[in-house]
């Protein structure tokens, strides 16, 4: 240990330190009464470290032995966290503090949980991958249930606990296949044990730790639990498992399978394909049924990670290029729609039936508006950002030579854009029934708007993610 | 047959046998009691290993603490297991089923195990060997030297479970009295009670 490894490894023990002491000060002063200004804090010193670890010079430090590596990948992804984590933070502020849901403890678990997915996305060991991982998981589970009088979110926060301590389960074991057969739990070491010859026994390990992975990421066939989870938990953490996680467990996928496995593509890559495709079916058909916006927006995002997952199976550099754009555009369009979600009452209690939104348009035209823009984009419609993302992973399928996930792709978003645009339909024009209210806290309404306004001016030039993304794939992929 | 190899079967038994208890068992404190037992010849196991820190690690936490918890658990909480059997059985066919099946792939897959060429080398890079340090040392040297990090994580996670314990469970109700202990101690046996001289006869 050196200081070169602490300094790496700042981001981290800033957060940790953070998070404890704003645990003890809240503790022994205020209590809840501080819980919104530390949800501001944290969001602050999310932005901050964000700024700090995208300004951070390049190249790459393998750190504490080989434990922890730092690298444009890891570095793109930290900064996606943590800027999707801050504004999910910041709209849910005024929706918790009406339903007397904020705890203090709310904003520490939300800093300890994107802990655990920066030590995700950094992991170069089998052990710090699962450190990372059930760091994150654990306060995921108990935000779930953070509503802990309500039925429905108790519900949520078990069903997804001891699901999720299945697919832990199920990972482990393939680790430890792995570690039996390449004699070493570091990424490196098995790279070079896989070179000459995969065994069964290796090959067992490698679908037991993908399928552990892919619940996490809730593709199909792990799916089972997210509608249920999305729809009991408060709707401001629903927003948080729909963005920060995701990028943080599809990151974790493209960093097993490239670090660990990258010299047997043709392994990994079919398995990775054949959940791609079932997730995108799976999302795009089951969605069309759903009366709840919430759950439609579960099986809307099982069918983006299902886009995502085709950028990961092709295993080129373009492909994981494809992957993180796609997956920088799925959570702003989220937080966009979720902003939405969150303002959605009647009579003063949160709603979340789409019937509610038939005439939307009448009322409150510049947000239906907005909404029109972000489900255009979460369809993939051409003029939107959203579009682009779908482009890019099809792009790297056709280039890599996997033509029929390209065809399965594009035939999977036109069905899946019939659910979408059903929601335009009823907002603009739909018969009127028990019209919902949109009551939007200042910071609600910029996020929708931005996001909106995002969604279209992105067409420029995205941003300049492009290159960065490049950059972060160069590095993974070599 | 010597005495050490007397010993590794005889511990090996009743680990195996002890463990098939602990599902088989009808009655739950049973499964515990037997739970113990597997964990104790375990350590026997691991003292023959010549690990001794790690045996008197799962007889001081497993046997000592986690079992004993459990046993407060089962006790405690008055579940129907026979309902929750009955339930079990429903679904007993295809869960042989898949078990079976998974059995079978398992069995394939250890059928034609290999290992790596390099993995020995590999593996023996991690610890040092255990003639030249003794088990405390060598531990300590992995998990406060080489694991650091993982160390420090493995209690950020600890601090993650307790913060839920707490937020999940704790409810401050208002309409219980709670004993106040620093005005129990501050209390002035002086003006606690008052003396009043009764005349007899006259009354208050």
């Amino acid at each position: 240990m050196t200081s070169a490894d602490f300094q790496t490894l700042m981001p981290e023990i800033l957060l940790a330190g953070y998070a404890m002491a704003a645990l003890m000060v809240a503790v022994y002063t205020t209590k809840d009464r501080l819980a919104p200004l530390l949800v501001w804090l944290t969001a602050g010193l999310f932005v901050a470290l964000a700024l700090y670890i995208g300004g951070a010079g390049a190249g790459q430090r393998l750190v504490f032995n080989g434990l922890f590596v730092d690298d444009p990948f890891a570095r793109f992804a930290k900064v996606t966290i943590l800027l999707s984590a801050a504004a999910v933070l910041v709209m849910s502020q005024d929706y918790m503090t009406r339903r007397e849901l904020l705890r203090f403890e709310y904003p520490v678990l939300v800093t300890l949980a994107v802990i655990g997915m920066m030590v995700m996305v950094s992991s170069a060991d089998l052990i710090t991958l699962y450190m990372g991982l059930e760091l994150q998981s654990l306060s995921l589970y108990v935000v779930a249930s953070l509503r802990r009088d309500s039925a429905k979110s108790s519900e949520a926060g078990l069903k997804y606990f001891v699901l999720g301590a299945l697919s832990s389960g199920l990972l482990l074991y393939g680790a430890s296949l792995v570690y039996g057969y390449a004699g070493t739990t570091q990424f490196a070491g098995i790279l070079s044990t896989v070179q000459d010859g995969v065994p069964l026994g290796l090959l067992f390990g490698l679908v037991f730790m993908l399928a552990g992975l892919a619940f996490k990421v809730s593709a199909a066939p792990f799916h089972m639990w997210t509608p249920d989870v999305y729809e009991g938990s408060p709707t401001p953490v629903t927003a948080f498992f729909a963005t920060a996680p995701k990028v943080a467990a599809m990151a974790l996928i493209a960093r097993l399978a490239q670090d660990a496995f990258g010299g047997i593509p043709g392994q990994w890559g079919q398995v990775l394909a054949a959940l791609a495709v079932a997730s995108m079916f799976l999302g795009a058909v089951a969605a069309i049924g759903q009366r709840d916006i919430k759950r439609l927006m579960a099986y809307s995002s099982i069918a983006h990670m299902g886009y995502a997952l085709i950028g990961l199976s092709v295993g080129t550099a373009y492909g994981v290029q494809a992957t993180l754009i796609y997956m920088a555009i799925y959570v702003t369009m989220n937080v966009g729609t979720f902003a939405f979600i969150l303002s959605m009452e009647r009579d003063g209690r949160p709603v979340s039936d789409i019937a509610g939104l038939n005439q939307f348009a009448r009322k409150e035209p510049l947000k239906a508006l907005a909404m029109l823009v972000l489900l255009f984009s979460l369809a993939g419609v051409p003029p939107m950002v959203g579009f682009f993302g779908k482009f890019y992973v099809l792009k790297a399928a056709v280039d890599a030579g996997w033509v029929w996930l390209a065809v399965a792709g594009a035939i999977a978003s036109v069905i899946g854009a019939f659910y979408y645009l059903r929601i335009v339909y009823f907002m603009y024009f739909g018969a009127e029934q028990e019209p919902v209210d949109s009551r939007m806290a200042p910071v609600q309404w910029v996020m929708l708007v931005g996001v909106a306004a995002i969604m279209v001016l992105g067409v420029i030039n995205l941003f300049g993610i492009e290159p960065a993304a490049a950059v972060a794939a160069q590095a993974l992929v070599r | 047959m010597t005495v050490f190899s007397f010993a590794f079967y005889m511990f090996a038994v009743i680990t195996v046998a002890s463990g098939l208890m602990v599902t088989l068992s009808r009655n739950p404190v049973h499964s515990v009691l037997w739970l113990i037992l597997a964990f104790l010849s375990t350590s026997g196991l691991f003292v023959m290993l010549g690990a001794e820190f790690v045996a008197m690690l799962l007889v001081i936490v497993y046997v000592g603490a986690v079992a004993v918890l459990f046993l407060f658990v089962v006790m405690m909480l008055d579940i129907d297991f026979a309902a929750l059997k009955g339930e079990l059985a429903r679904y007993m066919p295809l869960g042989l089923l898949i078990g079976v099946v998974l059995m079978m792939q398992v069995a394939i897959g250890v059928g034609v195990w290999q290992v790596a060429d390099g993995a020995e080398g590999l593996r023996q890079a991690v610890a040092l060997a255990p003639d030249q340090v003794e088990n405390t040392r060598a531990l300590g040297l992995l998990m406060y030297d080489r694991y650091f990090l993982l160390f420090q994580l493995a209690g950020l996670i600890l601090l993650v479970a307790m913060i839920g314990a707490i937020l999940l469970t704790l409810r401050h109700r208002k309409d219980v009295k709670r004993q106040n202990v620093l005005a129990q101690m501050w209390r002035d046996p002086a003006k606690a009670m008052e003396l009043k001289d009764v005349k007899p006869g006259q009354g208050l």
